[in-house]
């Protein structure tokens, strides 16, 4: 008994990680730089959009904005190869786009129209595309680890070299299917990148408040999964870990976690106060660690854009999300007969 | 042209809210981000950001000012350049898209009766549970509900809350709202979102007699918990030969709220009372809300107690006593009658009183009752009236296949059936999972309409 409560408290102390640094960070080119900024801006263009629709009240419900995140799901998606899978959870319109799929079906979906990615039958934390290889959208926290290390299962059954990644949040890591999951994945050797986007809080939770051991990246230690810590907020960190993850996976060495330090600006969901952190911290989120920021001054700092390109870049994403907010503002609702169908088939 | 700044929505249930203070005055420059006014809901306060640039123009509606519906005009940005003449400009423009309140809200108007009935007066019931002559206050189910925890607490220090965001976040709707700060961390506890893991710890502190009221952030996440709330706290007092059972009580939002989906919308009310070993409360009213949850605190079995999110903020006379307690099990006639039985609970309640009301317009005058516990079922209170009125129509917003309504209906016809003078109709959810979209989420659930329906349709009246 006084055994096991020593150990229990020897294990709460946040242990300083070696392997905090991650991997060096690799420089980007032009082309990289460029493609980073346009697809970061362009979440977070919609993200605002979506915000001042909901004030609107043109989006209904729960609507939880990814501001603050763009570098993880972009770094990511730049590392993968056609054919992997993602799966995420609630916060899920950067991982959309990210994906590639339309924005003006992305938030016709959030309004709730016919022309939704879902048909509007889903809503904001339910869309899915199998044709983009994106799994949803789901809203119970931590389904999407199980889910994703399904993903990964048939990845292996057909042998396609595919890799899933599934994102979930500092809160959803103490679920416990995520630790089911981590088992029969390392276990079986799952293709599965299993990527924690610790943004420091689950709803008002900090993670000092939540997790017994706060290095996110070690908790598949004792299934003998890797794992490290990776600045979220800086997109080349972000691929260069996604790239090594990725490579495990496909090399077939089983499943690798990476837990992406990162932050969200806005509260957990449009009706959060968040009252649990203070402005300035918030702010100096903003100022000094802004991803779409770093990409800005780097791009402007070695010449490769000028102010009015990246303003040119700017108008060009704004007009894109204009025309999705339009569309999800004009298209008609689902035609009544919908309310029946897509139950069995 | 000045753009308009409206009240913005700030939750999927506001409809209207205080503007509580304005952070910019009328000629301030604003920009995009800058944080300009805070407004109350009745869950929070909320900061307001504006989406545009330009110079306060003008405040429409001053500070403090109660009730300001969503999308109501609540000042005017002015562009650079343009100054207030604009704005007189503006207003003496016809008035684009005037907000249609409400219209989409109001069910269609029943069609009147060929013949016209006199319309009937309801009979006025007292409730039993209340000695006559208690004075009445106002409270809000939210508040009721927060009562009911803080006077068990006090009385009794075995009792304890856990949950996800009940202690500093002061509940995820408001509902453990104060109670860190009187019980302390000790006693009011925030747990990790691992819902399968705090509902078994909850159910295996109960073993020990402590009196855990488990807090599920609604009752969507306690399916990653129901192995536990059935195999583990339902059975035990069985298993065990009657040596120890859960005093527990689970509690939470269960039903639909607005617009969140498919895997937030779901009434799980039957689920539960499909399991012995469990006692399942609904409750409608706050004075439901107040007694029946210190009953379950009180009560040595496990309790699921089943909110509900829109039913929050509705307000009712409440009995100022100090310790109402009301008894599970027992059903209550919330509007007397005598030509059809309405029987109903939690947020049904609000689609079966207002029939009622319409139907007594047309003549038809129904027994409405709230049901308030699903388990045990207070048959007797619903035969009583079915005798006497010779119909009944249930109605609850759950899935029909296998729903309470089924068992009440099963029930009826065993134990009432020479009595019925037409089928037993229920009025329910539609089948299908919750759509978001607003029309479709519109039809999914059941209405006033629909419950009008079911009446002419079981007094032939149609
Ligand atoms: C099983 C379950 N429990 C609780 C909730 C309510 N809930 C939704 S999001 C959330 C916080 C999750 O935090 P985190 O995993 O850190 O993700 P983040 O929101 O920060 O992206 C909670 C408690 C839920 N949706 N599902
Ligand atoms: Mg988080």
């Amino acid at each position: 008994m006084a055994a096991a409560r020593k150990s229990s408290s020897g294990t709460s102390r946040t242990r300083s990680s070696a392997k905090k640094a991650g991997p060096a960070i690799v420089k980007f080119d032009k082309d990289q730089e460029l493609h980073a900024y346009r697809e970061m801006l362009l979440i977070r263009r919609f993200e605002e959009k979506a915000g001042q629709l909901y004030g609107m009240g043109l989006i209904g419900g729960f609507c939880h904005l990814y501001i603050g995140q763009e570098a993880v799901v972009v770094g990511m998606q730049m590392a993968k190869k056609d054919g992997d899978q993602m799966i995420t959870g609630y916060r899920d319109h950067g991982h959309m786009l990210a994906m590639d799929l339309d924005p003006k079906g992305v938030m016709a979906e959030l309004t709730g129209r016919r022309g939704g990615l879902s048909k509007g039958k889903g809503g904001s934390m339910h869309m899915f595309s199998k044709e983009k290889h994106f799994y949803g959208g789901h809203g119970i926290v931590g389904a999407q680890v199980s889910l994703g290390t399904g993903l990964g299962f048939a990845n292996k059954y057909r042998e396609n070299g595919n890799v899933a990644m599934a994102f979930f949040g500092d809160g959803a890591s103490n679920q416990g299917q995520v630790y089911e999951s981590f088992n029969m994945a390392e276990l079986w050797k799952l293709p599965v990148v299993y990527v924690i986007e610790n943004n420091k809080y689950g709803m008002g939770t900090s993670v000092a408040r939540a997790s017994a051991t706060t290095d996110l990246s070690q908790r598949g230690a004792s299934f003998g999964i890797p794992g490290e810590q990776v600045d979220g907020m800086d997109v080349r960190a972000v691929m260069a870990a996604s790239e090594k993850a990725l490579k495990w996976c496909r090399d077939g060495k089983g499943p690798y976690i990476l837990e992406m330090i990162t932050y969200r600006y806005r509260g957990h969901s449009m009706s959060d106060p968040a009252k649990y952190r203070s402005k300035d911290e918030v702010q100096k989120m903003r100022t000094e660690h802004d991803p779409i920021e770093q990409v800005r001054k780097r791009l402007l700092d070695s010449k490769w854009a000028t102010e009015d390109d990246l303003k040119a870049i700017d108008k060009e994403v704004r007009a894109k999300v204009a025309e999705a907010a339009e569309f999800a503002q004009t298209d008609p609702e689902p035609d009544v007969s919908e309310l029946y169908t897509d139950i069995l088939l | 042209m000045p753009i308009d700044i409206l009240m913005p929505a700030l939750s999927p249930t506001m409809e209207e809210g205080k503007l509580a203070k304005w952070l910019k005055a009328e000629g301030d420059t604003v920009s995009a981000g800058d944080v300009i006014a805070e407004i109350e809901t009745d869950k929070a306060t909320m900061e307001v950001e504006a989406v545009d640039e330009g110079t306060l123009g003008k405040i429409l509606i001053a500070e403090g000012t109660d009730n300001v519906k969503v999308n109501e005009k609540i000042a005017v940005l002015l562009a650079d350049g343009e100054d207030a003449s604009a704005i007189d400009a503006a207003a003496a423009a016809p008035a684009a898209a005037a907000p249609a309140p409400a219209a989409a809200e109001a069910p269609a108007a029943p069609a009147a009766p060929a013949a016209p009935a006199a319309p009937v007066v309801a009979e006025p019931v007292e409730d039993p549970e209340i000695p006559a002559g208690t004075a009445m206050k106002s409270s809000t189910v939210r508040e009721a509900l927060r009562d009911a925890m803080a006077e068990e607490m006090r009385r009794d220090e075995e009792v304890f809350v856990m949950g996800e965001e009940v202690a500093e976040y002061q509940g995820a709707y408001k509902i453990t709202q104060g109670l860190l700060d009187e019980f302390s961390a000790r006693r009011v506890i925030d747990t990790p979102i691992t819902e399968h893991g705090f509902a078994g710890l909850g159910v295996g502190a109960a073993m020990t007699g402590l009196k855990p009221i488990v807090e599920f952030m609604t009752f969507n996440f306690a399916m990653q918990a129901i192995d536990h709330i059935i195999n583990s706290a339902a059975k035990t007092l069985y298993m065990s030969g009657g040596q120890m059972g859960a005093p527990i009580v689970f509690r939470g939002p269960n039903g639909a709220a607005a617009r969140v989906g498919a895997q937030h919308s779901q009434d799980y009310a039957a689920w539960y009372a499909h399991v012995p070993g469990l006692k399942v409360i609904q409750p409608y009213s706050a004075a439901d809300a107040k007694g029946l949850l210190k009953a379950a605190i009180r009560d040595p079995n496990p309790v699921i107690f089943l909110e509900n999110e829109i039913l929050y903020g509705h307000s009712f006379e409440i009995p100022d006593m100090d310790d109402f307690v009301l008894p599970i099990g027992k059903a209550k006639i919330e509007r007397g009658g005598t030509d059809v039985t309405i029987v109903s609970w939690s947020i049904g309640m609000t689609y079966a009183l207002k029939a009622a009301e319409e139907l007594a317009e047309m003549g038809i005058s129904a027994e409405v009752i709230n049901l308030r516990t699903i388990r045990p079922l207070d048959i007797d209170t619903i035969l009583a009236s079915v005798r006497k009125t010779g119909r009944i129509v249930t109605v609850e917003e759950a899935f029909p296949m296998c729903s309470v309504s089924s068992e009440i209906a099963y029930q009826v016809q065993e134990k009432a059936f020479d009595y019925l003078d037409a089928p037993v109709t229920r009025v329910t959810g539609k089948d299908v999972p919750m759509p978001y979209a607003a029309n479709l989420e519109k039809l999914a659930l059941p209405n006033v309409s629909e419950v009008i329906d079911a009446v002419k349709a079981v007094t032939y009246t149609a």
